[in-house]
């Protein structure tokens, strides 16, 4: 056989580049470690060495309290490791950050994705097609019912619901990390100069934007404000905070949430959801599978989500394909 | 079409009924006819397409999705016409919706064979969310949480109408409505609809709770265990009966004995019950409602259901009389007439609910706390001078039920609540022990209850469901098994559904026993004790 690829391998807990001995995104604190980006079922901390983006070393930093071993790496830059490997991060177009890994050995080129998406995002560069043999990508919404719609739509919906109940807030449940920060970025390219409250639990993250150059415009916390004064505004929450107690300090909330599954009427009520915006950081079915054809791997390796309909998509093209069962990867929120 | 289609959208994600109503009353109001008459047929299960099924989606899905997609995609979303809507490919035009009459006429006019191109060429023309709302509109079955009767109210409260009037006129008309709306939108006279064997809405009743009443201005009549239904006949003898229950569903079919039992034209008011011989009761009297639920929704009635459960009407008033509508007279008056009338029913069908003597309200109370009749749900009080008025006016008629059967259960699992309540753990599932607790028995569900506390004593079960909580399953909890409830309910049946073989009749949570021990709740031997089919 031509390519076998036996230098990288897929393990339970992480992708194993084998010569440099590393590991992509493992789910156990291991000695060498390259991480995609700063979500937790990528990054996690307690591992000897860590290559990332100096973004996403600042994000684990915040989240962990721990820097030791962090080996920044731009993005286009081509680090050597061990065993004739050469890793290059290149930009995925997720959150703050992202990167998919490009690594090459003896003439042979693998792409590992981490989380990416195709449409253009004002808080991290957009992906990079880069051509490759092995593509080891993501699958979150890998069904063809996700089709993510422009997030200007999803955006006008939230402000339209906003000027129609001047007496109430508008509550957004919003991934602590990158959706947070993409939907006020968003919310400020469409015009909305008004000050935006934040749940205690996303004020860090947001200052991290702002220090890496992501402009939010004027936030204010909802632990410093009074009922009445968030009466017309937007409210930002992490997912989890929507229906807690938290909410009773709010002037009578209409609960919104920003993720990929709001596509899907059952998911949006099951969270009590009032107006369900389908904002994702993931691809959808649609650039999942342009991207396949853009890369043209010799071969295709799924992981994290719904690898079984991507799977028979490649059958139906006779493009070679095959699952990866990796854990601890679950995008619930995203 | 796209108005319709946001409609759909926002009743499927709007929990609190006032806004639904305020949603539809919306569109009621900013749509012209008949698109608006046929949206509200739509929302109250009026439209019917025969050529268009849930397996007519299927195929057309099948030959234009690859199959293993299809069932990946149906099985994670989990409803047929959603999936549809969501896949359907993107035509290569931008969308141009027809209107909701123009949708309704296309399916009307499909055939088993057209509609396999008439309405792939409809659905080309929408959104996801339009083709969403046309594929519920084609299969009728909407699903989105909307009863017929909401949707009246809706109607009533978008053009300022009396919801009993909209009921009353309903019946005999057709979508789109247009003399509905010309009524109702426009100040047009009334719907003409006296020539026809209609539902009239019911006078209903009040909670006594702590009223007193004087029975100097009060009669007092037992209210009976079984349905209300109204009997309605027109047309003389060659006419047509028709039986419809409380809701003004026609159930003529599932109780085919009543259809040439009234030999005039009369509009009736009783309770349907079924003769008990088998009770252990007095001969021919009626059963308990246990005995009546064999006859219930059933479709086909066979000779031996007829046999063994015969269903008779014990009435409570006369609405309408041989031309004579008796509605404006009161209650004494057509009462009078009501006597008058039974000599000429047949005895088999009918009896009369007889009015209860008392000679004071406290004699009264005795009275009812003595009743041992197995079909009696309490007294009904009614003003002497009352008119039959439909719906619930205070002061006219008052419903006194007897005291609740009461049994101390297990809180088990707490849900939230909906619309203002979703951020509290308000609907709550208790057991009874299976034998005895502390030689290792199990609790067994046997109810669930969402209200009997107040906003007060909802804040502290809350509280306490929070800090108890030993797993979730999204929005459930399951806690630890350690607060007691003392439950009401009306009464309990055998039930082959539940795990504890039980199943009670309007519970509701009565009082919080902080106090009490777990394991010194009930027993399931005890509740099964109160059985009384
Ligand atoms: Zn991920
Ligand atoms: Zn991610």
């Amino acid at each position: 056989m031509a390519h076998d690829f036996a230098w990288i391998r897929p393990e339970p807990h992480g992708i194993h580049v084998v010569p440099a001995d590393c590991w992509i995104d493992p789910s156990e604190p291991v000695d060498h470690a390259l991480v995609t980006h700063g979500h937790a079922d990528h990054a996690r901390g307690g591992h000897g060495r860590t290559v990332a983006t100096p973004e996403t070393l600042a994000i684990m930093k915040l989240r962990y309290a721990t820097s030791g071993g962090a080996v920044p790496a731009g993005y286009s830059e081509t680090i050597r490791l061990p065993g004739g490997v050469d890793a290059t991060f290149v930009p995925a177009g997720h959150v703050l950050g992202s990167a998919q890994i490009l690594l090459e050995h003896a003439g042979e080129r693998v792409v590992v994705t981490g989380d990416y998406k195709r449409c253009p995002d004002p808080t991290c560069p957009p992906f990079e097609v880069t051509p490759c043999d092995v593509f080891i990508t993501e699958a979150t919404f890998g069904l063809p019912v996700f089709c993510h719609p422009p997030i200007e739509t999803e955006i006008g919906k939230l402000l339209d619901r906003l000027a129609a109940y001047p007496e109430r807030c508008v509550l957004v449940g919003a991934y602590a990390l990158g959706k947070a920060q993409r939907v006020i970025a968003e919310l400020r390219r469409a015009g909305h100069d008004r000050p935006i409250y934040l749940h205690g639990a996303l004020e860090r993250m947001c200052r991290l934007y702002e220090d890496w150059g992501v402009d939010l415009g004027e936030l204010r916390l909802v632990s410093d404000a009074k009922k009445e004064d968030m009466r017309g505004h937007i409210v930002v929450c992490p997912p989890s905070a929507l229906n807690d107690r938290w909410s009773r300090r709010l002037p009578d909330p209409i609960t919104a949430m920003a993720s990929g599954w709001m596509r899907v009427r059952q998911r949006a009520r099951q969270r009590n959801v009032e107006l369900p915006l389908v904002i994702s950081d993931h691809a959808d079915w649609g650039e999942l599978t342009r991207t396949v054809e853009e890369v043209d791997p010799h071969e295709t390796w799924i992981t994290h989500g719904r690898e079984e309909a991507l799977l028979r998509w490649h059958q139906l093209r006779q493009r070679r394909a095959r699952a990866l069962a990796l854990v601890g990867y679950e995008d619930e929120d995203d | 079409m796209e108005r319709f289609a946001a409609l759909i959208d926002a009743l499927v994600y709007t929990r609190s009924r006032n806004e639904k109503l305020q949603l539809i009353a919306g569109y009621l109001r900013a749509t012209p006819d008949p698109d608006r008459g046929w949206a509200l047929a739509a929302l109250t299960g009026g439209l019917d397409f025969p050529a268009v099924k849930a397996s007519t989606i299927r195929n057309l899905m099948h030959e234009r999705v690859d199959p293993v997609l299809w069932t990946l995609s149906r099985d994670f979303v989990g409803d047929t016409a959603e999936t549809a809507s969501l896949l359907w490919p993107a035509g290569e035009s931008p969308p141009d919706p027809p209107s909701v009459s123009e949708t309704v006429e296309a399916l009307a006019a499909m055939t088993r064979r057209s509609v396999f191109t008439e309405l792939p060429a409809l659905l080309d023309r929408l959104d996801a969310s339009g083709r969403f709302a046309l594929l519920k509109l084609a299969t009728g079955a909407m699903r989105i949480g909307i009863s017929a009767r909401l949707a009246k109210i809706a109607f009533a409260q978008a053009f300022d109408v009396g919801v009993e009037e909209v009921e009353e006129y309903w019946h005999g008309l057709a979508p789109p409505y247009r003399a509905l709306f010309a009524w109702a939108a426009e100040r047009a006279p009334p719907p003409d609809t006296g020539s026809l064997p209609l539902f009239r809405p019911f006078m209903l009743a009040h909670p006594l709770d702590d009223t007193i009443v004087d029975l100097e201005d009060y009669v007092a009549e037992w209210k009976w265990d079984g349905i209300r239904v109204q009997l309605v006949h027109v047309g003389g003898e060659q006419g047509e009966t028709r039986l419809y229950s409380r809701s003004g569903d026609d159930i003529s079919g599932t109780f085919p004995e009543f259809l040439d039992a009234l030999p005039m034209d009369a509009v009736l008011d009783g309770e349907l019950l079924v003769r008990g011989v088998h009770q252990g009761g007095e001969k021919g009297g009626a059963a308990s409602f246990n005995a009546l639920q064999q006859r219930l929704g059933r479709k086909t009635v066979s000779k031996a259901m007829l046999a063994d459960f015969p269903a008779f009407i014990r009435l409570y008033d006369v609405m309408i009389l041989e031309d004579d509508d008796l509605r404006g007279l009161p209650w004494t008056q057509r009462r009078a007439r009501l006597e008058a009338l039974m000599p000429r029913l047949p005895a088999d069908r009918f009896d009369l609910s007889p009015v209860v003597d008392a000679e004071h309200f406290d004699h009264l109370a005795e009275i009812r706390a003595g009743a041992r009749d197995d079909a009696i749900e309490g007294l009904m009080l009614k003003r002497k001078d009352s008119p039959y008025i439909a719906g619930r006016k205070t002061g006219l008629w008052y419903k006194w039920k007897r005291d609740p059967l009461l049994v101390d259960c297990v809180l088990m699992y707490a849900q939230r609540g909906s619309g203002k309540r979703s951020s509290f753990y308000s609907d709550y599932t208790f057991g009874c022990w299976d034998g005895d607790p502390d030689a290792g028995a199990d609790l067994l569900p046997v109810g669930k209850a969402y209200f009997g506390f107040t906003d007060e004593e909802l804040r502290k079960i809350d509280r306490y469901v929070r800090t108890h909580t030993v797993n979730r399953f999204g929005p459930v909890r399951e806690t630890d098994r350690s607060l007691v409830f003392e439950v009401a309910f009306d009464s309990v049946h055998a039930s082959k559904r539940h795990k504890s073989g039980l199943a009670m009749r309007f519970p509701r949570i009565h009082r919080i026993r902080w106090d009490k021990p777990a394991h010194e709740a009930d027993r399931i031997d005890a509740l099964r004790a109160l059985v009384r089919d």
